[in-house]
């Protein structure tokens, strides 16, 4: 297979356009509705109506909604196990990721799957994975139908900065690598691997330069700023639909919940969490500049946070109003017919 | 109306936990995100952020009180506009937990089924292999090699989403030269050659089957897919069913699978039993090559993940297989290979023709044994083997692998369940010896199940000596 790409890091992002006054309220939009709709499944989780695990998404906003706002129809997108913002980002119904989460039958796996466990062909959404890493060959394999299926497609491939450290991950760079497939890997770096810091767990703590090996340019993204991402998300997607082959882009974002609900949090300080989220929250931001630049008005951002605390609530009523599955489902899509 | 603040559960194990502090009073304003209290169990201190935007217009549990159940009312807040008179209002204001919804509980009528149901019924008769016997009439000798290409290459012509990927499958035409000339025929981008990478191949392999191609996955030898094994396990077995549905894979992994000749403990385990405990797998393992050729194209059709296991041994051996490309073996269907009446005895892949030549022993010695070809181990034809026992009043099972937790054990256990008043004698497992295999010729032998040991097993079943 030929193979002519530029080696090593990228440090500049290809100016883009600025986004429109509309995109940034839908992006806006988008991250509130998926705040709103995580705080919501910490209620539900605490209320014992969501089970087992639950890992939120919150202070992350920006990365999938920047991803997303980069992203063509036909484009794939898979993560890991802190998937509830991605299939929101997506278009998924917040009735049917909320119905998965208590487990009931309106969920998109039918209540089946639960909170690490959802897929929408229809949106391109591949799951939800809950091995952790265990969604970066299977990404670099979605983009392989891409390109095998010459469909112009791009696989985005979201990893956290704990799952750079499994081996598989540097399996599916070498092979992406080695045959240009039209991947962007995504490392959400919200500095914590469940409690172990990036500092404790990686000897080399700039997750941009893990594909340096490979030839396989890294950025390192405020990703906190939905407009950052954005824009490090559009060259890296057009890179990989040109057929040059993957990028990685390392989102610098933070999470200001636990690792799943039941997270005592002793690994980092509450005056850090409070810090980040005084200075930094994706949402907080980019309402300055909608305010800032007499885009929009409080009041109007008063009625898009009624609009979405609507949705939300009419999600988490269908969720606890939905069925449980019907027991004969114990027995379904164990195999398709043949 | 004011909204009531839970106590929350931080797992869905805790019952009850300490309010330990209260981080906003009565007065405060509170904003989504906010947190407003902590909370402890025995395991962790949690913070109580808040939901909604409000007033906290009444604490309702102390700061230090202990054992406050999950989904008491907490606190009271008043939403935009309201005032404290609202809180008096308010119905369940410091009522406990009654009015908290229920979480859900256990589904009150379990599923009818008991843990034995994936297993069919007693089967009066074995379903019948007349469908693929018709295919014989015009055959050709080919290797179980040559079989098993030739049905890679017929249903890639058939199917432009069937691609071949492994470790030397292309230039070097297969390690065990399995996918001669397919490179010459399809070409690169459908005979792709893998760096020595199996836990990423077989994940990229899982999923360019979600994104809609048909895989066929070569391991140099399913020893090296343990590399793997989490994807063939995790990633595509078991998404059709945590996607209620969506997420089919088909994909075909395949390689040579249990012992070679002299290559010692890491290169000559048998998978049979591993991947037949996987529910959402389907599991060959062939002995003949026409049934190689015709579960490969079973295999490469089937909507669900298949592991086809081959047999390094097997590939250099003969067969009459039928010319007619239509020709196909369903999985999930046993075939009787030789009938007889005294003893049954089961096998697969390369035990098959030990079987075999067990029952040429035993026929000398007066006893017709009867031997099945089991095929496939998940579905596993228990019908034709319960028919079979239901003859012969007598089982004996022979396998290349470990005798615990076994094919063996299953079908043991199967016939107990299904043909207990049938069975004259214990049903007899003739399996690898319970050690990692030796590499000295001598211990090899011993350690591999041997004709003999069928015959042994076969004789005691028959209470002869």
């Amino acid at each position: 297979m030929a193979r002519a790409k530029s080696r090593g890091d990228k440090e500049t992002v290809a100016e883009q356009p600025e986004a429109s006054k509309e995109q940034l309220l839908e992006y806006y939009r988008s991250m509130l509705l998926i705040r709103r709709f995580e705080e919501k499944a910490g209620q539900l989780y605490g209320m014992g109506l969501i089970g087992g695990f639950c890992h939120l998404y919150i202070g992350q906003e920006a990365v999938v909604v920047g991803m997303q706002a980069a992203q063509q129809p036909g484009d794939t997108v898979i993560t890991g196990y802190r998937d509830h913002g991605h299939m929101l980002a997506c278009g998924m119904e917040a009735r049917g990721v909320m119905a998965e989460l208590t487990g009931r039958r309106g969920g998109y796996s039918k209540g089946k799957g639960g909170s690490m466990h959802m897929f929408s062909r229809e949106k391109k959404f591949f799951g939800g994975h809950g091995i952790v890493g265990a969604q970066v060959p299977l990404g670099s394999g979605l983009a392989f139908a891409h390109k095998y299926s010459k469909d112009g497609g791009v696989c985005i491939c979201y990893m956290g900065d704990g799952a750079v450290n499994q081996g598989q991950v540097y399996e599916s760079f070498n092979m992406a690598a080695l045959w240009d497939l039209p991947v962007v890997y995504v490392i959400e770096n919200n500095k914590y691997g469940m409690g172990t810091s990036v500092e404790r767990a990686s000897a080399n703590p700039d997750l941009h330069e893990r594909g340096t090996a490979y030839g396989i340019p890294g950025t390192k993204v405020d990703g906190m700023k939905v407009q950052e991402v954005r824009q490090a998300g559009e060259a890296a997607i057009a890179r990989a639909r040109a057929g040059e082959g993957p990028s990685i882009l390392e989102m610098m974002t933070y999470r200001y919940r636990g690792h799943s609900m039941s997270d005592p949090a002793k690994y980092r300080t509450k005056e850090e969490v409070s810090g980040v989220r005084q200075t930094q929250d994706p949402i907080e931001g980019l309402k300055a500049i909608l305010l800032e630049g007499g885009m929009t008005t409080e009041d109007d951002l008063k009625d898009v946070d009624r609009d979405i605390r609507s949705i939300v609530n009419d999600a988490a009523e269908f969720a606890q109003q939905s069925p449980e599955p019907d027991v004969s489902e114990l027995w379904t899509d164990v195999l398709v017919d043949a | 109306m004011p909204i009531e603040i839970l106590m929350p559960a931080l797992s869905p194990t805790m019952t009850e936990g300490t309010l330990a502090k209260w981080l906003k009073q009565e007065g405060d304003s509170v904003s989504s995100g906010d947190v407003i209290a902590e909370i402890e169990t025995d395991k962790a201190t949690m913070e109580v952020e808040a939901v909604d935007e409000g007033i906290l217009g009444r604490i309702l549990v102390a700061e230090g009180t202990e054992a406050v159940a999950v989904n008491t009312a907490i606190a009271m807040l008043l939403a935009d506009g309201e005032d404290a008179s609202a809180l008096d209002a308010a119905p369940a204001a410091g009522s406990g937990n009654g009015a908290a919804p229920a979480a859900p509980q256990p589904a009150a009528q379990q599923a009818k089924a008991p843990p034995v149901a994936s297993a069919p019924p007693p089967a009066v008769s074995a379903p019948s292999t007349a469908e693929e016997d018709k295919f014989f009439e015009r055959t050709q000798r080919v290797t179980v090699r040559e079989a098993l290409r030739d049905a890679m290459a017929e249903e890639m012509r058939r199917d432009p989403t069937v691609f071949l990927m492994g470790e030397e499958v292309a230039e070097y035409q297969g390690a065990y030269k399995v996918s001669q000339g397919l490179l010459d025929e399809f070409g690169p981008q459908r005979v792709i050659d893998t760096p020595i990478t199996e836990h990423g191949f077989a994940g990229l392999g899982v999923g360019a089957a979600f994104g809609g191609l048909r895989p066929i996955v070569e391991f140099m030898t399913f020893n090296f897919a343990m590399q793997a094994i989490d994807h063939l396990i995790n990633s595509a077995a078991k998404t059709l069913y945590m996607s209620g549905g969506q997420m089919g894979c088909p994909i075909v992994f395949r390689g040579p699978n249990g012992a070679a000749s002299r290559v010692a403990a890491q290169h000559s385990q048998d998978y049979a039993s591993w991947y037949g405990h996987i529910p959402g797998l389907k599991v060959v393992a062939p002995w003949s090559a026409a049934d190689a050729k015709g579960l490969m194209k079973s295999a490469i059709r089937d909507p669900n993940p298949v592991i086809f296991l081959e047999n390094e041994i097997l590939y250099g051996h003969s067969f009459d297989v039928p010319e007619d490309p239509e020709f196909i073996v369903p999985v999930g269907r046993a075939k009787i290979v030789r009938p007889g009446s005294d003893v049954t005895i089961t096998a697969l892949s390369i035990m098959v023709g030990k079987a075999l030549d067990a029952a040429e022993t035993l026929a000398a010695e007066g006893i017709e044994a009867e031997v099945i070809d089991l095929r496939s181990v998940r579905p596993l034809d228990v019908e034709t083997v319960v028919a079979s026992v239901q003859k012969t009043n007598r089982l004996v099972s022979a396998e290349e692998g470990w005798a615990f937790a076994g094919i063996g054990s299953e079908l043991a256990a199967l016939m107990m369940e299904h043909a207990f008043d049938h069975l004259d004698a214990p049903v007899m497992r003739v399996c690898a010896a319970d050690v990692p295999m030796p590499y000295a010729a001598n211990l090899e032998q011993l350690a591999l199940p041997q004709a003999q040991n069928i015959v042994d097993a076969a004789k005691a079943a028959c209470y002869r000596t």
